[in-house]
Formats: C-alpha cells, sequence, structure tokens
C-alpha cells in the first residue's frame, strides 16, 4: 500500500499540501506508481497566480503526460528547479526532495482531504 | 472483465502493474521499463505473449487460403518457415500485420495482434470459405513466451537442447522441452525488440511450467521479466510498426514502407486490385525523428516543416539505449537524413532531425 503520511492534506488529483508559513505542495506516491517512470517535469513559474483546480503544470512520465493542478488560489513563491535537471527524483523521494512549488495561498476554506479520506479515495 | 492468460497469476505473484491491453489483464512493467528494457539489449527478457491470437489454417488447400487471405505467398513457403505479413481490406487498407508459420504442409500458424485477433480470424474464415481449408482460433489454447535478449540463445538451448541453435531467424520447428516431461512446444527464431531470440508456444496448462522453467535457466543470465511498456520500447527502437499507431485501416502498404511485402502483380489476393493502383499514387511515408529536448513527442503530435503541416508523430517514447527522445513519424514526402522538422508538442514547438529508422542496430 502506498505511503500517506498523517500530517499531510491532499486533493482529489493526488496532490499532498504541508502548510506551514507557505503551503508546500507535491504529488502522492500512489500517483508516481501509477505515473511509471518519470521523465520531465514543467513547474509553474516564481510569481505566477494560480486558481485552485486548474493546471499549473505538467508531469511526464515515460508512457503519459499528467497535469499538475494548483490545490488552491495563491502565488508560487518558490519552485523545485532540481526537478528540472533530474525529475526521477520525483519518483524517488515524493514527501521529500520530490516537492513541486511553495505557494502563498489566498486564506481561503478548501475541501482538502486529510490522509483517512485520501486512503480512502485511492482503496475505491 | 479482462481475459487473463495462462501466467496472470505469475505476473500477480511478481508484483507486476497490470493493465487492460486490448482487453487483456496484462503485465505493463514488473519494477521498471527501463530497466526491463537494458536487460532485453545487454542480458535477455522473458515476455508472456499469450494474448496474441493464434490462428490456424488447416487442409489440403490451406496454404492456398492464406494466399487469398494475405500479402504473402504463403504455398511457396517450405514448411520450417515463418514469415511476416499483412492483411488488407479490399481498398488495400492494412487490418493487420502478423507472421505466418509454416508447421507442415497442410497446417499454418498465423498470430495476429491480441486486438485484432477476432476481425482477422472473422476474415480469414471469410477468405477461405472456396477453399478446402479449415480455421481455427487456437488463442486460448495457448500459452507463448518469448526469450529476447543476446543471452535468449543460451538460455532456451537449456531447455530444448543444442540442436535448436542451429535454427535460423524467421524459422519455427517442434521441439521437446527437457525438465517438462512430454511437453513439446513450437519454437520460432522470431520477436519484437531487435535482440535475438525465440518465441515459443506451449499447450496453455505447461505455460506455467515453461516460465518457471525458463526463469531457472535464465538466472545466472541476468534473465528477468519484461513488461509490455519494455515491448513497446524495445520495438520502436528497433523500427518496427505497431497496429493502431504506424499501421491503421486508413494507411496502406506503401504508407508504411512495407511495399516489399506484396506479391507479383498477376497475383490475386483481396486487397490486391487496390493496392495495384495504389503503387502509382502518391503516398505517405514512416520516418525517424530524434526530438530536441526532454519532452517526448507522443502519438497524435502534427509534424511541420517551414510552417507546412507534413504529417503526424504515430509512436515516440524515451529510448533508453539512445537516452535521446526518439519518434516515427508519418508524413507526406520522405525527407532527408539530417533535416530538421518541427513538432508541436502540446503548443511549444520542438525541434525534430530526421534521423534513418531503425534507431538501433543490435552488433552483429
Amino acid at each position: 500500500m502506498s505511503e500517506i503520511p498523517e500530517q499531510l492534506s491532499y486533493t482529489a488529483e493526488h496532490e499532498w499540501m504541508k502548510h506551514d508559513e507557505l503551503t508546500t505542495v507535491g504529488i502522492t506516491a500512489f500517483a508516481v506508481e501509477e505515473l511509471g517512470e518519470i521523465v520531465f517535469v514543467e513547474l509553474p513559474g516564481v510569481g505566477d497566480m494560480v486558481t485552485a483546480g486548474t493546471p499549473c503544470g505538467e508531469i511526464e512520465s515515460t508512457k503519459a503526460v499528467s497535469e499538475i493542478y494548483a490545490p488552491m488560489n495563491g502565488e508560487i513563491i518558490e519552485v523545485n528547479d532540481a526537478l528540472e535537471s533530474s525529475p526521477e527524483t520525483l519518483g524517488e523521494d515524493p514527501y521529500g526532495e520530490g516537492w513541486l512549488f511553495k505557494m502563498k495561498t489566498d486564506g481561503g476554506e478548501y475541501a482538502l482531504l486529510d490522509a483517512a479520506g485520501y486512503r480512502a479515495l485511492i482503496e475505491t | 472483465m479482462s481475459r487473463t492468460t495462462p501466467l496472470h497469476q505469475i505476473h500477480e505473484d511478481l508484483g507486476a502493474r497490470m493493465i487492460d491491453f486490448a482487453g487483456w489483464d496484462m503485465p505493463v512493467w514488473y519494477d521498471s521499463a527501463t530497466d526491463e528494457h537494458h536487460a532485453v539489449r545487454t542480458t535477455a527478457g522473458l515476455f508472456d505473449l499469450s494474448h496474441m491470437a493464434e490462428l490456424f489454417v488447416t487442409g489440403p488447400q490451406a496454404g492456398a487460403a492464406i494466399d487469398r487471405a494475405l500479402l504473402i505467398n504463403a504455398t511457396g513457403m517450405p514448411v520450417g518457415r515463418a514469415r511476416y505479413s499483412m492483411m488488407c481490406n479490399e481498398m488495400g487498407g492494412i487490418i493487420d500485420d502478423l507472421i505466418v508459420y509454416r508447421l507442415d504442409d497442410n497446417e499454418f500458424m498465423v498470430v495476429a495482434n491480441a486486438s485484432n485477433g477476432p476481425v482477422v480470424f472473422d476474415e480469414l474464415v471469410e477468405r477461405s470459405a472456396e477453399f478446402d481449408a479449415t480455421v481455427d482460433d487456437r488463442t486460448d489454447a495457448f500459452a507463448l513466451v518469448a526469450v529476447q535478449g543476446p543471452r535468449a540463445e543460451s538460455i532456451v538451448l537449456q531447455l530444448t537442447g543444442p540442436e535448436l541453435g542451429e535454427l535460423r531467424y524467421y524459422r519455427v520447428a517442434h521441439v521437446e522441452l527437457a525438465g517438462i516431461t512430454g511437453v513439446t512446444a513450437y519454437a520460432a527464431r522470431t520477436g519484437y525488440t531487435g535482440e535475438d531470440g525465440f518465441e515459443l508456444f506451449v499447450p496453455a496448462e505447461h505455460g506455467v511450467a515453461l516460465w518457471q522453467a525458463l526463469a531457472a535457466a535464465g538466472e545466472a543470465d541476468g534473465l528477468v521479466p519484461v513488461g509490455l511498456a519494455a515491448r513497446d520500447t524495445l520495438r520502436l527502437e528497433a523500427g518496427m510498426p505497431l497496429y493502431g499507431n504506424e499501421l491503421t485501416l486508413e494507411t496502406t502498404p506503401f504508407d508504411v514502407g512495407s511495399a516489399r511485402l506484396l506479391k507479383p502483380k498477376d497475383d490475386w489476393y483481396v486487397g490486391s486490385d487496390a493496392l495495384a493502383v495504389a503503387v502509382d499514387e502518391p503516398h505517405d511515408f514512416l520516418v525517424g525523428l530524434h526530438i530536441d529536448g526532454r519532452r517526448p513527442a507522443r502519438t497524435g503530435y502534427q509534424v511541420s516543416s517551414n510552417d507546412r503541416a507534413v504529417g503526424v508523430i504515430t509512436s515516440g517514447a524515451p529510448s533508453p539505449t539512445l537516452d535521446q527522445n526518439i519518434a516515427i513519424a508519418r508524413l507526406d514526402h520522405t525527407p532527408t537524413v539530417g533535416d530538421v522538422v518541427h513538432v508541436d508538442v502540446r503548443g511549444t514547438t520542438t525541434l525534430a532531425t530526421v534521423v534513418e529508422l531503425p534507431f538501433y542496430r543490435r552488433p552483429q
């Protein structure tokens, strides 16, 4: 069974979020296993304003292209540039070195999943 | 509900990621498709291809029936020969590509793609109606296991004895399998990877025993199970067309560089009238491309040259062997090797260089 850390929140698009001063966003181990080997990651630009539920980047595996969805409204403050040269990091360490971007959210209310909710989602 | 092969439990036990492929529940990779790909290029890979259709044509006029049905001259094949061929419709469009094995004077095995097995079977039945020949779909009666790679021969010979080493490319033999008592196999020196190797057809109930015997025999040689993802990149590097990508009902053999498969003009077969006209008409060409950058060009992406649309990508992937994104494109002209064309990668114009097919040839 895929690892689903308890302290993170999740979206139905298989993204995880860690809420500190900024919100760090990545994709889940489950998503990584579904994608297979990752060959290319396109991240949003620093300073981009993103809208919840809309695409803001792409992840390509050897077999397919998947969109990265912004989990919340806000501004992109920092992106994980290392993924550009070593996209495989995303597959190896999705909750650590494979984080995608950090954003400053608009403080709105979002219907995010907790670990149990996300587990229920991927097990159905 | 997907169909399963006789080796389904083995794939589950190995922890394979399974996908639906042409209605079959098949392993797409076991651990890493890239590692599996490299293993076939450097040591050997073990494939479950039991989803492929085995269609038997038997009877005194079996060869004549196949001559009517396919591009091939089957009656001229010696027993023990295998040949690559195609089935076309009356417009010359490709229904499937397949391999014909002559097992005996009056017995041929036609191996068709899983997705096309039913339509090829129906067409074979219809096209052989005038002949003293019977068509039988024995897909479920067989397990088909392939061993491909530079060490394939030494692995397979451990089960069959050394004589099979003499079997040449595109030949088939009926052999006994040592260690699997009383079981015989059709052993063919064919494959879809660009490497040397064998495809072994055994009765379905012996598929597991064959797989396990090969896995054990190949352990010291670095034999690993290989899924469909690596099978696709292996055939792509080898420049081999895939039905549904390069080959479709809308393409003729001329569009896909397969004019060599046609019989002489005076032979009549289904599609020959249309193909006799098509030979003098403009047609498309398959070309190899090296794609700039890290983003693969994928099936359906548009190709342009000097702002003119010239064709479409039919297959594309990162090539593990070349460490380079490669693609096959169907273009309306033959560009010169070294020409640069543009590929629309989801809105980003990407440069691509025309290269010779195949992308990869095994060292001789």
